[in-house]
């Protein structure tokens, strides 16, 4: 049995643990299949706070995370650290600003507060719009992550990939809704969290003799030279021409806006949020806050130790090498054009540099956490279990932004909006079928990803911090905010945010794409487009407050609303104010 | 003391106004202060082979933010206990 074991090529191991994971979700979808509206979208609202810790980890780490972050980091250095913090320290504010109210508010969506605080369709209208945009620009990144692995290591196309991921996931968010989700997110973040951690620990111990990779990156590298691991990196990268891997490159300010705008958007986006409708008491919310953040630091502290263990691997691998004696993972992600050479000078030996006319091998930074244990060697079955990983991240994360995009649809629209009347049968049918289009609509995107996919991804993040956490933060904590202030907020925050995006990082003004590098000197105080959301943000801000003053209070039932939100206790339903 | 007592209501709201000050203050410290704005300060010094402020961006934060989120648990726990708002 085990000589059995050993002989199995990567693929077949691939084969057999998705086959696993997938067989297990889709079980799990059908366990917990949702017979309610309240099923559907905030799984009855009685999930426990370490189950909706998990489902909220797994929810959030999306295939960027899982594939991408620790090969950003690895080429950033220093500058990796705004998605490090960003997307961490978001949920402090999350769980101190947020959370614990909205549970206490108790319905469905997010658009579903902002309605009723601002006892206002418009508001709600508002609040749809943003969380399909949002939403869907984040799930086409998803399929097409999904497609991306099952290309890479099942050697299926790109098509193909996408169309079995988008069939898994119509079948258990179809079925299970939220309820469903919820489980199959434990799953998968315990699938994804092992398959992270496991190839680590190890290329942590192969490299610095550390089995805590949070340690090693911070020892000495394993060659009895003493050097420390960080300190050989940084000579590396200078050397090459690079900046100093623990220096970084980007401006102070930007770091500084890039930083608060991740962490407000993460405090803003309605998948995030939602999850923490579906735990029963308000202190549930805080605590399932609490853990889903250490369930995701857990991950994002050991990222950027991956990123200097690739980064140094990869460097002493390639660099001054021949081409002829590269090892066999090498012309595999030759292949998929993911790591390319280009032998300049005809020496036949990589030259990997900064200087862009000398250097001579291009490489994908998604390569370094999905090649990592080819590149130290590790068994096949490990390798295959990052792949399932990979999908368990891709998927967990597009079936929770799919459930926004089906309550906002059924929900928010056409219960709250169109069809008042509608029964509760034809609501679930509804959101049913809400999800279906969705994931017809993802794939799509999936198989044809428009190129700015990756561009407006600082989009999704700045339109939530521009929109909704200023709106959020305003209703609970400001009495007085009334619906002309928050919706003027919100539509500036918007259109300032989307303007920007436009200008710097499209060039639409100026010309088209080539225009954008010279536009650099004239971003406003030196802020890039990803940074940009925290400008925007304060722009809400700025013009709710203002507005505010100028315009009536809001109705006395609404200010109630406020002071009841704001204290735990009693399961009874608030009532929803008036529409005025 | 009934439940919608409204001075009741008004000094849970100022203690946890003051939580959220203080725990907030910290958050701001550890991110924007020790990992950005004093990094270059801070990476005179090194733990290991880690420079200060490096560590603070890329690790330290992190761990600081989870021990916010559950003081704040802890501290919301007790608040609620003293004002009866526990359910």
């Amino acid at each position: 049995m085990s000589e059995l074991f050993s002989q199995m090529d990567v693929q077949t191991w691939t084969y057999l643990i998705v086959a696993i994971t997938f067989a297990l979700y889709i079980g799990i979808a059908i366990w917990f299949k949702a017979s309610s509206t309240k099923d559907f979208y905030v799984a009855g609202g009685g999930v426990s706070p370490w189950a909706n810790g998990m489902a909220t980890a797994a929810d959030w780490m999306s295939a960027a995370s899982f594939i991408s972050m620790a090969g950003i980091i690895s080429f950033a250095g220093y500058d990796g650290a705004v998605y490090l913090m960003g997307w961490t320290g978001g949920y402090v504010l999350l769980a101190l600003l947020l959370a614990p109210y909205l549970r206490k508010f108790g319905k469905f969506t997010v658009p579903d507060f902002i309605g009723d605080r601002y006892y206002s369709k418009n508001a709600r209208m508002v609040a749809v719009a943003c969380a399909l945009l949002v939403s869907f620009t984040y799930v086409a990144g998803q399929m097409r992550g999904v497609g991306i692995v099952f290309s890479r290591f099942l050697e299926v196309d790109i098509t193909t990939g996408v169309l079995i991921g988008m069939a898994i996931v119509l079948f258990y968010a179809v079925i299970g809704g939220m309820k469903g989700i919820t489980y199959t997110q434990v799953a998968q973040y315990c699938v994804l969290i092992f398959a992270f951690m496991v190839p680590a620990v190890f290329i942590s111990i192969q490299m610095t003799g550390h089995a805590i990779p949070q340690l090693g990156f911070g020892g000495q590298v394993n060659d009895g030279s003493g050097v420390y691991l960080l300190d050989k990196l940084d000579g590396l990268s200078t050397q090459l021409g690079f900046a100093a891997y623990t220096e970084g490159s980007k401006s102070l300010v930007d770091i500084f806006a890039i930083t608060l705008a991740l962490m407000a958007g993460t405090a803003g986006l309605p998948h995030v949020i939602v999850r923490f409708f579906t735990v029963k008491r308000v202190r549930d919310a805080r605590k399932s806050a609490g853990i889903a953040l250490l369930l995701i630091v857990i991950l994002y502290s050991t990222a950027p130790a991956v990123a200097v263990f690739a980064r140094t691997n990869m460097i002493e691998t390639v660099s001054n090498e021949p081409y002829s004696e590269m090892p066999e993972w090498f012309s595999k992600w030759e292949l998929t054009g993911l790591l390319t050479f280009t032998d300049k000078n005809h020496d036949g030996i990589i030259q990997y540099v900064q200087d862009e006319t000398q250097n001579e091998l291009v490489i994908d930074r998604d390569i370094m956490v999905l090649a990592n244990p080819e590149i130290a060697q590790l068994p096949n079955w490990l390798i295959a279990l990052v792949a399932a990983g990979a999908l368990a991240a891709a998927l967990s994360t597009a079936a929770g932004l799919l459930m926004v995009i089906s309550a906002s649809v059924s929900h928010d629209l056409i219960k709250k909006i169109i069809n008042p009347n509608i029964t509760e049968k034809g609501e679930l049918m509804a959101a049913r079928l809400s999800a279906t289009a969705a994931v017809a609509v993802a794939g799509y995107f999936g198989i044809n990803p428009p190129g700015f996919v990756a561009a407006v991804v600082a989009l999704a993040f700045g339109l939530a911090a521009a929109s909704f956490f200023p709106a959020i933060i305003l209703g609970i904590f400001h009495k007085r905010m009334n619906k002309e202030g928050a919706i003027a907020g919100m539509v500036v925050g918007m259109v300032t945010m989307i303007f920007y995006i436009l200008k710097f990082k499209f060039g639409v003004f100026d010309g088209g794409k080539e225009a954008v590098g010279a536009l650099k000197d004239s971003w406003w105080f030196g802020i890039s487009p990803e940074g940009f959301g925290s400008i925007a943000m304060l722009i809400n801000f700025v013009v709710s407050l203002v507005v505010m003053r100028f315009t009536p209070p809001p109705p006395k039932d609404v200010q109630e609303l406020v002071e009841n939100i704001r204290i735990p206790g009693g399961e009874k339903d608030i009532p929803a104010p008036q529409v005025h | 003391m009934p439940m919608n007592d409204p001075e009741k209501q008004q000094a849970y709201w100022r203690e946890n106004l003051r939580y959220l000050v203080i725990l907030l203050t910290i958050w701001f410290l550890v991110s924007f202060g020790a990992g950005i704005l004093f990094k270059d300060a801070l990476n005179a010094f090194t733990m290991g082979g880690f420079k200060l402020g490096f560590w603070f961006a890329q690790q330290g934060s992190l761990v600081v933010f989870v021990f916010l989120i559950f003081a704040y648990v802890f501290l919301m726990n007790r608040l609620d206990k003293k004002y009866q708002y526990d359910e």
